[in-house]
């Protein structure tokens, strides 16, 4: 009976645009939801740093390399900022990255595609972190207040990512005719996984359902995958590059593009972890992970016995 | 030797051990034992790279041939740079590079602290500002080495390894020629030897603090003065110089 008043006075101020905090109740299915979400999300980050980093020694000029390094520096950043927000939920660091480790928590499937040439990194940018910030942006309203928050600092990050990325594009697609090609590639490569993050179509979503009831969710995978796309297209034609989609057609009545469909099968391939560097990410993480357990033992030691001392003095 | 050619090869030994080292660290990106730690040595090898840029660009400028920043660092061989033996070891574990970084900081927080009375108004603007990066570098080794050296017996037990493997690159960074000479009497360069005296008490203390312990002064390699390197370096530079080698047409 109590659950039930709760739960309505949750809504209630889910209804009037009042954010949930840490301490607030909320049902357990929001909790999990969240949890699951947001780890994802800050998991997303970190495995994020690893086809980029790809590209970090082979930077063509000092100052790519400084750019590409402060990119990838802001996204372990970004991950930093999520663990904490998912860690008000009641849930450890630790524990979450034990998730990611067994392979029951996700990060976005984008990053189990290789970053094979240096346009890779203006793809990344342009359409990854491009597809992210309509994502993000919308984010920024969810309800969790410590989810928001953490949106509204990480989107004013990564439009500068972005434009970063887009800057590569454009001057490798007006360089040699070998840039311009690199440039067409990436975005060969990159356009269909890229409009693929926003997820499955709506009427396909498995985890749509309260998501959009209790504001966590502001707008659907359909709507959202939509706005990108119309403000790509235009992007693309500046510089000179054809977007791989033979069916895309600006449609006049509805006041935006149509493109074609998706390759479904491909995309749940990856996400049960076959795509081309599933296995690689997860190993160099874990890899990374395991390579570090002594350095935290002897930082966790090495504290103690400082606190010991104090004690004694 | 003119004044002019000690000062292109001073401002290419300081810009190449900073590029190298940074350069180095870009290789913990992804990495590190904790995300914080990632984000750390990412921040060094920014600072590291930025210094670089400084350097090699006033070099081409006082070369006068038009060479940018990365021509020199992408247009060079191997046997033109003129980096630390120390700066190009490989990073191993992560109590080899504190190690490795402990020993580089130190020697750049002292010839820094002395480079900003340089006559080279440049050099002295330089090390003014680097000197900022280099004592938060120099404390971030330090307290690492501490935490290792004082931690479990496995980690104490590796860093001491860590010491004592890397020990002998030490005496190549106060090694001195003809350049330093020239520039000393210009007052644009400093004394290493001094240097070293002031290097020495921080080594020991921190060594101190660590609970290891200094290794013997036994052989010494030498190399920076005249560009002889280890093999590591060669694969350093061509996977770093790799596009600007394979398409030098294009503009990045």
């Amino acid at each position: 009976m109590e659950d039930v008043k709760k739960l309505e006075e949750f809504q209630a101020k889910i209804d009037s645009e009042i954010k949930i905090e840490p301490k607030d109740w909320m049902p357990e299915d929001y909790r999990k939801h969240l949890q699951r979400q947001i780890s994802q999300h800050a998991h997303s980050e970190v495995i994020g740093m690893q086809p980029e980093g790809n590209w970090i020694s082979r930077a063509p000029s000092l100052r790519a390399k400084v750019v590409l390094l402060a990119k990838i520096q802001d996204e372990a950043g970004h991950g930093q900022y999520l663990y904490s927000a998912a860690e008000t939920l009641g849930k450890s660091r630790d524990e979450y990255i034990a998730d990611l480790q067994s392979g029951k928590a996700k990060y976005s499937s984008i990053f189990n595609y290789p970053t094979l040439t240096w346009a890779d990194m203006g793809a990344v940018g342009w359409l990854v972190d491009g597809a992210a910030i309509v994502n993000q942006v919308s984010l920024q309203r969810t309800s969790y207040g410590p989810y928001s928050r953490a949106m509204i600092r990480i989107c004013k990050e990564e439009s500068f990512h972005q434009r970063q990325g887009y800057e590569i594009m454009a001057t490798m697609a007006k360089g040699t005719p070998e840039q311009k090609a690199m440039a067409q590639d990436a975005l060969n490569r990159f356009w269909w996984p890229s409009i693929m993050m926003f997820g499955p179509h709506d009427s396909d979503s498995p985890n749509t359902g309260n998501a959009v009831k209790w504001k966590i969710k502001r707008e659907t995978n359909d709507e959202l995958r939509q706005k990108f796309i119309d403000k790509t297209v235009g992007q693309a034609e500046v510089i000179g590059l054809t977007i791989p989609d033979p069916a895309l057609k600006w449609n006049e009545e509805k006041g935006s593009y149509d493109f074609g469909e998706m390759n479904w099968d491909e995309f749940w391939n990856v996400v049960k972890g076959n795509g081309p560097c599933n296995k690689q990410r997860l190993n160099h993480h874990k890899k990374a992970h395991k390579e570090g357990i002594w350095v935290r033992e002897a930082a966790i030691a090495y504290a103690k016995k400082q606190k010991e001392k104090q004690l004694v003095a | 030797m003119e004044t002019k050619d000690a000062l292109i090869n001073y401002c290419l030994r300081l810009g190449d051990s900073s590029l190298i080292l940074g350069q180095r660290m870009a290789e913990w990106c992804s990495n590190g034992p904790i995300l914080e730690e990632d984000i750390a040595m990412t921040n060094l090898s920014l600072d590291l790279i930025g210094q670089a840029r400084t350097m090699l660009s006033y070099s081409g400028v006082v070369e006068g041939k038009g060479r940018s920043e990365d021509d020199l660092a992408y247009r060079r061989e191997e046997r033109e740079f003129y980096n630390t033996l120390l700066s190009e070891r490989p990073n191993g574990h992560f109590g080899d590079t504190v190690v490795r970084n402990f020993l580089h900081d130190a020697f750049f927080y002292y010839l820094y602290q002395a480079l900003k009375s340089s006559k080279d108004e440049m050099i002295a603007a330089h090390a003014a500002k680097s000197i900022k990066e280099v004592t938060y570098h120099l404390r971030h080794s330090s307290e690492w080495l501490v935490r290792l050296g004082d931690g479990t017996v496995e980690s104490h037990e590796k860093v001491q390894e860590s010491l004592n493997d890397l020990w002998e690159y030490t005496g190549d960074l106060f090694e001195m020629n003809e350049v330093d000479e020239v520039l000393i009497k210009e007052g644009i360069a400093v004394d290493l030897q001094k240097i070293k005296l002031e290097w020495d008490k921080t080594i020991n203390t921190v060594i101190e603090r660590s609970t290891l312990t200094r290794p013997e002064d036994a052989y010494m390699h030498s190399g920076r003065l005249d560009a002889m390197h280890s093999e590591y370096l060669g694969h350093l530079i061509a996977d770093m110089q790799f596009l600007q080698r394979a398409y030098p047409e294009a503009q990045w």
